[in-house]
């Protein structure tokens, strides 16, 4: 085995590599509960490939038999449904952690230099993440998969000038079509799990770079020994990867009850429509989109011009990107940002949930009120961080990591 | 932690919230068993007399559902197959769908995946929904799917309803005489039907239960393989939990 790896280590740099990122990548002893779900996107991430491609050797992407290849697999391919499932409650579960991860990279600054592009990757990640989950909401071919895309492409058609032939463009055709269906097929398959998996590649080796932050937001590669490793590091590998073990069992469990025992979710991971074919002559009473665009979805429909509201809605996963040059607090972590950041971190916690909540359920006049003011909420988060980051009253950081 | 309690709050407000929003039509609520092998052979006869000559299942099998309901093959073939279908055939049927569409105002709907599309309490109210109203083209109206271009197939065994029944009204007793005063239902018949209201709505559930079996098959198999998953992780979690346990023993 030995000389196996070094017959290998001599024509690649396996050894090196599996240091540099594993057993001699330092990364702080004080990681929370909050550090696991960076690992737990990389494990749905590996889930959504391996069933992904179980699932087309049976799946049919056309518009007379993607429906039934559905419920053929669901019925007559062996563990067709488990696979089916995994993959369904995958993606709302991918959502999930990439959403918490985020949180956490706001929490802790994260994103403040040095990580300005680990930051803008992962939000590349993100992007591909949504454009690759609305194609693939399209594939079962549904009444809820037909009218989500046909409503989300149409957006398209709101930008003046060249938007009508946009969405011909992306369409293929003047409506939802099986044109449209194959090419989405064809996206969601090969294309976009491409570049989802190049941008984690860059996301991990632009991390292993500067190291990791944590929940101090202290740089431990200040304060190194005689070594030259940092006194508050600890080797990533065996120690995190044992403790990341723990999590990623504690999540599969959470994960499969929902698999086994609650695929639909009460209709929020599946929902109900969508258990009729599509059928272009028939328009569903409410279309809402699956919960992880709720939130954006609500943005749209509080703004009363269409193309504006596409702006707004575009406007709000932009202004993620630019956050790194928003914050201007001397300090990284929340644990000494003062009450200003606090406060403003919890609105854009509520805004968000419940922006996602009225992007659900049908628009009353009432509601909308609500999304406009929670929209507005959403952006001074972002508009008024360079001036609350840097008035808010900081506590002093210490020397060296706490628990 | 104050965000995690804070995140934790939002989502189960918005949860809530969302529970709520209850259908328009009160509706009697049941609790489909599709492990109740007999109620599930009773809702397919049923099935098979009543529904399928317009409906179709059109994505399931027979065998699985003789297999599933545990009857056997040559029972199935000779019972529950009209024509000349082979058992590992779909549930399909030959009704075309032009005729019907001039018959019926609209095709019958496939119905493999009713139970899921509308929910089961949806079903068992529908099907006890049914009342008389000349104005329609086949004498009969639904309160919960208002004017529905279906029949009132089960009506030799329901009877006609006179008026719209009261669906989802909470059962209330007399204290004093110990007889129910109010419960869903209807209150009289223009045409009587062979069963009294608790047998036909008994049959209604299975016919229901029945098709929430067969709106989702694998769930028969995936509770068990469920359970034995979580019995492995929880089993793994141990082990998981004390090698991380012994290997930051010494990190302070």
């Amino acid at each position: 085995m030995k000389k196996l790896i070094g017959w290998i280590d001599e024509r690649l740099p396996i050894v090196e590599a599996f240091e540099n990122h594993m057993s001699k990548y330092y990364a702080p002893k004080n990681f929370n509960i909050w550090y696991i779900f960076g690992v737990l996107s990389m494990v749905v991430l590996v889930n959504q490939l391996l069933t992904g491609i179980w699932l087309t050797m049976s799946y049919n992407p056309s518009a007379e038999n993607a429906f039934s290849s559905v419920e053929y697999i669901m019925r007559d391919v062996e563990y067709g449904w488990l696979l089916r499932y995994l993959h369904s409650v995958g993606a709302s579960a991918f959502f999930v952690v990439v959403y918490l991860h985020m949180f956490r990279g706001l929490m802790y600054g994260s994103y403040q230099k040095p990580r300005e592009l680990i930051w803008i990757f992962g939000m590349t990640i993100y992007l591909a993440l949504m454009a690759e989950a609305f194609m693939g909401y399209l594939l079962p071919w549904g009444q809820m998969s037909y009218w989500g895309a046909q409503v989300i492409v149409n957006l398209f058609g709101a930008i003046p000038y060249i938007g009508e032939d946009l969405a011909l463009w992306i369409r293929g055709d003047y409506l939802i079509s099986g044109i449209t269906l194959n090419r989405f097929f064809a996206l969601h398959v090969v294309a976009l799990p491409i570049v989802i998996l190049a941008l984690v590649v860059l996301h991990i080796l632009a991390l292993h770079t500067v190291g990791s932050n944590n929940p101090d937001g202290i740089e431990i590669k200040n304060n190194k020994d005689e070594n030259g490793i940092p006194k508050d590091g600890i080797p990533f590998h065996p120690f995190y990867s044992a403790h990341d073990v723990v999590g990623i069992v504690v999540f599969l469990f959470v994960f499969c009850g929902v698999v086994f025992f609650f695929p639909e979710m009460g209709g929020y991971f599946l929902e109900k429509p969508n258990f009729e074919p599509a059928n272009p002559l028939k328009t569903p009473d409410h279309i809402a989109p699956v919960w992880y665009f709720t939130p954006f979805y609500a943005m749209l429909r509080a703004v009363p011009d269409a193309f504006l509201g596409v702006v707004v809605m575009g406007g709000a996963i932009a202004i993620l990107f630019v956050l790194p040059w928003l914050d201007r607090s001397p300090v990284k972590s929340i644990r000494y940002k003062g009450w200003m950041s606090k406060f403003a971190l919890a609105l854009l916690v509520v805004s968000f949930c419940v922006l996602g909540y009225l992007g659900v359920v049908v628009a009353t006049p009432e509601r909308t009120m609500w999304a406009r003011i929670l929209t507005a909420v959403y952006f001074a988060f972002f508009i008024l961080m360079p001036w609350y980051s840097k008035v808010d009253k900081t506590k002093p950081v210490p020397e060296r990591v706490t628990g | 932690m104050k965000k995690i309690i804070v995140a934790i709050f939002c989502s189960l407000v918005s949860l809530g919230a969302l529970a709520a929003g209850g259908p328009s039509v009160p509706m009697d609520h049941i609790e489909p068993d599709i492990t109740d092998q007999e109620s599930l052979q009773k809702g397919l006869a049923l099935f098979t007399n009543y529904c399928f000559g317009c409906h179709s299942l059109k994505y399931a099998r027979y065998e699985r559902a003789a297999d599933d309901l545990g009857i056997p093959h040559d029972i199935y073939v000779e019972n529950l197959i009209s024509g000349d279908a082979k058992i590992g055939e779909l549930m399909s049927i030959s009704m075309p769908e032009d005729q019907a569409k001039i018959w019926f105002g609209s095709p019958p709907p496939d119905l493999t995946l009713s139970a899921r599309l509308r929910g089961p309490d949806w079903l068992y109210n529908y099907l006890r929904g049914f009342y008389a109203d000349a104005k329609r083209p086949y004498g009969v109206n639904n309160t919960v799917f208002k004017d529905v271009g279906m029949p009132h197939v089960l009506a030799e065994l329901q009877g006609v309803c006179k008026d719209a029944p009261h669906l989802g009204v909470v059962p209330e007793v007399d204290p004093l005489s110990g007889k129910i005063v109010k419960s869903s239902g209807c209150d009289e018949f223009s045409t009587p039907g062979t069963l009294s209201t608790e047998e036909y709505d008994e049959a209604i559930y299975d016919l229901v239960n029945f098709l929430e079996y067969v709106g989702e098959p694998s769930r028969l198999e995936s509770i068990g393989i469920g359970r034995m998953v979580l019995i492995f992780l929880a089993f793994l979690f141990v082990f998981a939990y004390f090698l991380n346990k012994e290997y930051w023993r010494d990190i302070h």
